[in-house]
């Protein structure tokens, strides 16, 4: 190969590589440096509170919000020996926690749906428990009609399933489930399609598309009745808190984000994951 | 070797210049590939480091978080469900190929191509949908509890039908007129047309269909995840649950964090390595044929 042409060989392939590599490729560390806000904790709470952080970086030019995940136990460990500002927990502060101060931003609960032909109007939650470890397997066996039950269960690392493996104490190996599903939407589909399947979702999706003629039914807990308005106030027993704690009562940035994560202008974003926003 | 610069024999500067964006251009292409190929090895390189590769094949189970990886039972739902697809649609759209040039009258035969290239073009959410809403039901009445690999072989012969179909008929319509004029003159029967001049000489564009129905198979999330049950187990028969590699990924990335999601990158490239050897073992054999029937 001569050399002018080996050249312009090499100067297009050059050309080329450059091309590839200006594609968009988000380099996160090449963003300007400023003032930065930690947030470690629970892995149910980080898409959400990423999201609310990035709203909050473009209204405050110069302010890196830095999410990152490890569970809610890091996240209250973590403010307690100051490598992070904020801590996320998807739960109440327990009792030996009461010296820091939490901020609950959105509640997340989950309901138990029933196709609307099921005759079954309650379970108790060792009913629930029996059925999804496979020990109920026809719906005779808690009231209903001889006809096996079609257990639907979550895929692995949404925090759907894990707020209910954790209710009911049971392990994902130990639940017999015949068809896994991803997003809510699919779950009520799943259930509305099959008249013996049992599932459960997020309260705030099941509740608008059972009041919009799609065919499932909520299943009270304990009596009490799965509606977004129990969850809000806390007494639906399948439902929890998602908490924002700090060291200190919270001041100067870390309050002024706070107080934008409880405020209306991010309740689009705690819809769009599914959870239940403090107020109306 | 060939030499860059006299393949072009044109001295002018326009064709310089056009040649050298073109190349430029296919070289992007072709980078592009490589460029998927080596994200998905920088992604899933965690979990070869991490898990190591024999673990995604001797874990006792797959629960990522749990950290139990294994995912040769859905390497077999990619399988089985693109093979059963196959298997069903490869007659049906031939067979249509055929009905529409040889048997049906013109005015059926122009309207009934069109009906499969609509088909061909609605997107796969909506036959997932149709499905969830329609199929599985009626699968579930039938064989409960209904979301099986049954339902997504079904829904899958549905989708690449009309590209087998479209494809097929396209290399029909190749074969030179005065092929069939012969035949007609010496007297054969029009199946014995078919079964001894069409299908011979049209061989390859009929792979080609089947080949690119094969892929879109393989590669097909929506549609499947929503129908198949998604349960991770090898099936033992048509009625149970299976899950894909493609459904697995779409199904647990959102949520997925440290070796789960490189886990999930990791069944990327096992299906990605699918293709490759599907694709590959298809081209061998068109090649033998091709020498076959050159001979």
């Amino acid at each position: 190969m001569p050399f002018p042409v080996f050249f312009i060989f090499t100067l297009r392939i050059i050309l080329v590589s450059h091309i590839l590599w200006a594609l968009p490729w988000e380099y996160p560390n090449a963003r300007a440096e400023g003032e930065r806000l930690i947030i470690t904790g629970s892995s149910t709470m980080a898409p959400l509170v990423s999201e609310i952080g990035k709203r909050f970086e473009t209204l405050h030019p110069g302010i890196r919000v830095d999410v990152q995940t490890g569970g809610s136990s890091r996240g209250i460990a973590d403010i307690v020996n100051g490598l992070a500002d904020i801590g996320m927990a998807s739960r109440a502060l327990k009792s030996q926690e009461q010296h820091l101060s939490g901020s609950v931003i959105a509640h997340d609960g989950i309901t138990i749906i029933l196709h609307t032909s099921n005759p079954v109007q309650e379970l108790a939650d060792d009913q629930i428990r029996s059925i999804y470890t496979g020990s109920i397997t026809n719906w005779s066996h808690v009231g209903g009609p001889d006809a096996a039950i079609t257990v639907v269960n979550k895929a692995e690392g949404r925090s759907t399933l894990e707020l209910f493996l954790d209710y009911f104490h049971l392990s994902n190996r130990d639940v017999h489930a015949h068809v896994v599903i991803g997003d809510n939407e699919q779950g009520i589909k799943t259930v509305a399609g099959n008249p013996n399947a049992i599932g459960y979702v997020s309260i705030g999706t099941a509740q608008y598309d059972a009041t919009h003629g799609i065919g499932i039914r909520l299943l009270s807990l304990q009596h009490i009745p799965a509606t977004i308005e129990t969850v809000r106030e806390g007494r639906f027993p399948l439902s929890r808190p998602l908490t924002l704690v700090t060291k200190s009562p919270p001041a100067g940035l870390i309050k002024t984000f706070i107080v934008f994560a409880q405020s209306p202008q991010v309740h689009d974003l705690i819809l769009k994951q599914y959870f239940v926003p403090l107020q109306e | 070797m060939i030499s860059f610069s006299s393949n072009t024999l044109s001295r002018s500067r326009s064709d310089f210049l056009l040649s050298e964006s073109v190349r430029l251009l296919a070289l992007t292409a072709g980078g592009l590939l490589l460029l998927v190929v080596a994200f998905l090895f920088h992604e899933s390189w965690p979990a070869l480091q991490g898990i190591g590769l024999s673990r995604f094949f001797s874990d006792p189970d797959w629960y990522p978080t749990d950290n139990s990886y294994r995912l040769t039972s859905m390497v077999w739902g990619t399988l089985l469900a693109t093979t059963g697809a196959v298997l069903f649609a490869t007659p049906l759209g031939i067979l249509s190929a055929l009905f529409c040039h040889f048997y049906a009258p013109p005015l059926l035969s122009r309207w009934y191509r069109r009906m499969v290239e609509l088909l061909a073009g609605i997107p796969s959410v909506v036959f997932g949908f149709w499905g969830l809403m329609v199929l599985v039901p009626l699968i579930g009445r039938w064989h409960p509890p209904g979301p099986s690999l049954m339902a997504g072989v079904l829904i899958l012969t549905l989708m690449i039908m009309p590209t087998i179909m479209l494809v097929s008929h396209a290399s029909i319509a190749h074969v030179p007129i005065a092929y069939i004029h012969t035949t007609s003159a010496l007297g054969f029967s029009r199946w014995s047309m078919i079964w001894h001049v069409i299908l011979p000489t049209t061989k390859m564009g009929l792979f080609t269909g089947i080949l690119l129905g094969l892929a879109r198979a393989l590669g097909e999330t929506m549609a499947v995840l929503m129908v198949c049950g998604n349960v991770v187990q090898t099936p033992s028969h048509l009625f149970d649950p299976v899950r894909t590699l493609t459904a697995n990924i779409a199904l647990e990335m959102a949520y997925a964090l440290g070796d789960h999601r490189a886990a999930l990158f990791m069944s990327g490239l096992f299906l990605m390595g699918l293709v490759v050897l599907v694709v590959s073992t298809a081209e061998s054999l068109r090649h033998q044929n091709t020498y076959v029937s050159a001979k």
